[in-house]
């Protein structure tokens, strides 16, 4: 510390620049390399959940064939023959994912486009958070409101038989109004970044407002809006409680939405509630679930990041 | 925004298709303020409803009460020291470690591939389904490291899941902070720890704060993962120490749903009200913490 702006000598005896690089720092040092180890911690976080979700899934599919848990329609974990169709529980999660994807896209999208092109400052500053709260309420409260409100609603406007007690619509309404800020916040994002200079040019032509945000800035904005979408659809796919209390546990590979139905996500809850003794093969089952699970979002995490990087590099 | 359409729309000569135009546009103003209407009321109806069927059952009685067979004497005391303990301890843990990772990746880290991994690897975290944090709790810290379904294997499992939140919103405060600033304390001769220290963390610490806050509070209401990790438990008993078992408030609410009869709906919309409480309280003290910060420069 004290050669601080002085300079050192060589060897040679030459006057050389200090190289303050080179100066040995060991407190500094130590604090680098624990920071450096919270960094770390996500790639162990990482590597963590794939060998426990790989090594498990792998105790499953030696009791259980690879191509019969991909390709089987059925999934009857307590039955005979004990059968573990991963398509019944994926086809309850595209179909829920699909009912919240139709609520939120046209209303985060709305919501985003009065946010970046009408909105005033001051009433964006006070929407914005308040939007965001529907993404701060606890899930569980939104699979109350889904099975005690919601469910009740439908059964009284669509008829008592048509619906059951346990479906898909209730929790896929649900889930879209708790992915609308993830859609909204994004897309916002992404509109507010489209230059000044597009919506003037278009205004010049005498378009008028609608125009200029239908035709010009939600087509500029297009990939951040897509990389939304994808992130929308992740969230709906890996959403747990709501599911779990509202749209039932009956494996049922259907389009019909106001039927009883099971996700991957809904399944993995049911076990742990359950009484299957550890190791046996419906309990390792959850493993190859969470695996199926844990892919399915990656993929579309690592697509939405791909939009966004788009977007990002186009307009900043 | 009226007299904005109006000057701009303010026609030549008053025509049919002037008028039927500007119809046009406010009427797609009016639909997509609609759909920024529609969520926020939605959530008042939920909020009225929870109150609605709840609010009668709210009692110092319901905070003090152990769950109970009956709908009508059970209470939330063991469900309040359980969330208590695990955000307790999700604090101690997930704070240092996220906050870290953060200053090293803005300040410290070289910009090279391996960096660019770490990264890529937080914003991928960050998308992971929180029940998959319960499964890769289960998997290592409840067996592997035989910490079983105590408090311990709980918290784990919310600081992962709180860990790349955390880090994103105060990589986003700290970068927040001008270079200016950073090459100033340089030329004065500082160290790049001092240059952190006492130049880049203090004018982004309310920053980190809401971030750390808003992480948190996410976390106290976070029931998947926990459902895994056994806190589903009918306890007539409050923790005393982080190898205990335990039950939350969400999985509390999430147990009293679940039962069939109508009393308990009454104790889960009263224990969602208490839940909410909580939640939008702490929310508010972040909020009131971004009003005041962010430093300008």
């Amino acid at each position: 510390m004290t050669t601080l702006g002085t300079t050192t000598r060589s060897a040679g005896g030459q006057r050389q620049p200090l190289n303050l690089r080179r100066r040995v720092r060991p407190t500094e040092r130590i604090i680098e390399s624990v920071l450096l180890l919270c960094g770390l911690i996500s790639i162990a976080t990482t590597v963590a959940i794939v060998y426990t979700l790989v090594s498990n899934g792998l105790d499953f599919f030696r009791d259980f064939s690879a191509v019969d848990f991909f390709t089987g329609t059925v999934w009857q974990p307590k039955g005979a023959p004990q059968l573990f169709g991963v398509l019944a529980l994926l086809g309850g999660t595209l179909l829920v994912s699909a009912v919240a994807l139709a609520v939120a896209l046209p209303l985060g999208l709305g919501a985003a486009t009065y946010l970046s092109e009408y909105a005033r400052p001051g009433s964006r500053r006070i929407l914005k958070p308040v939007l965001e709260l529907l993404a701060g309420v606890p899930t569980v409260v939104y699979g109350y409101f889904a099975l005690r409100t919601v469910t009740p609603l439908l059964q009284s406007v669509l008829g008592d038989e048509q619906v059951s007690i346990f479906n898909a619509l209730s929790a896929g309404l649900v889930m879209g109004i708790m992915i609308i800020p993830t859609i909204a916040s994004l897309s916002e994002d992404a509109m507010s970044a489209v230059p000044q200079s597009l919506r003037e040019g278009a205004f010049g032509l005498g378009c008028g407002r609608r125009r200029v945000a239908t035709r010009v800035v939600i087509p500029a904005a297009l990939s951040g809006i897509a990389a939304s979408v994808i992130l929308g659809i992740s969230r709906a796919v890996g959403e747990t409680m709501i599911v779990a209390v509202a749209a039932g546990s009956t494996p049922n590979l259907t389009f019909d939405v106001r039927e009883s139905i099971q996700t991957m996500t809904g399944y993995i809850a049911q076990v742990s509630l359950g009484d299957s003794q550890q190791g046996t093969v419906d309990y390792q089952s959850i493993f190859a679930v969470g695996l199926t699970l844990f892919a399915m979002t990656l993929l579309l995490n690592l697509l939405s990041q791909r939009f966004v990087t788009r977007f990002r590099q186009v307009y900043q | 925004m009226t007299t904005v359409l109006e000057r701009e729309q303010r026609p030549l000569t008053s025509t049919k298709a002037n008028r039927s135009r500007r119809l046009g546009e406010l009427s797609f103003q009016g639909l997509l303020l609609g759909c920024t209407g529609v969520g926020l009321i939605v959530l008042g109806i939920l909020l009225y409803t929870v109150f609605n069927k709840g609010g009668s059952r709210l009692s110092v009685d319901f905070l003090t009460s152990f769950p109970s067979r009956r709908p009508a004497s059970a209470g939330v005391k063991a469900a309040i020291y359980g969330s208590v303990w695990l955000i307790g301890l999700t604090t101690l843990i997930a704070v240092p470690i996220s906050v870290g990772a953060a200053i090293y990746l803005e300040e410290m880290a070289p910009r090279n591939r391996f960096t660019r991994l770490i990264e890529v690897n937080i914003s991928n975290l960050a998308g992971v389904p929180s029940i998959i944090y319960g499964i890769l709790a289960l998997g290592v810290v409840a067996r592997g490291l035989g910490l079983g379904f105590s408090l311990w294997t709980g918290s784990i499992a919310l600081s992962l899941l709180a860990f790349p939140v955390i880090v994103i919103a105060a990589r986003e405060s700290i970068r927040a902070v001008p270079p200016s600033i950073r090459q100033g304390a340089y030329a004065l001769g500082a160290t790049r720890w001092q240059v952190t220290k006492r130049a880049v963390i203090p004018p982004a610490r309310g920053g980190i704060l809401t971030g750390c806050i808003l992480a948190l509070s996410r976390a106290l209401g976070e029931a998947a993962p926990l459902l895994l990790l056994g806190a589903l438990v009918f306890s007539a008993s409050v923790p005393n120490d982080p190898s205990d078992r335990y039950t939350a408030l969400p999985l509390q609410i999430f147990n009293w749903i679940n039962r069939p009869q109508p009393g308990f709906q009454i104790t889960a919309a009263a224990g969602i009200i208490v839940l909410l409480g909580v939640l939008f309280t702490i929310n508010g003290v972040a909020i009131a913490l971004r009003r005041r910060g962010p430093q300008t420069w």
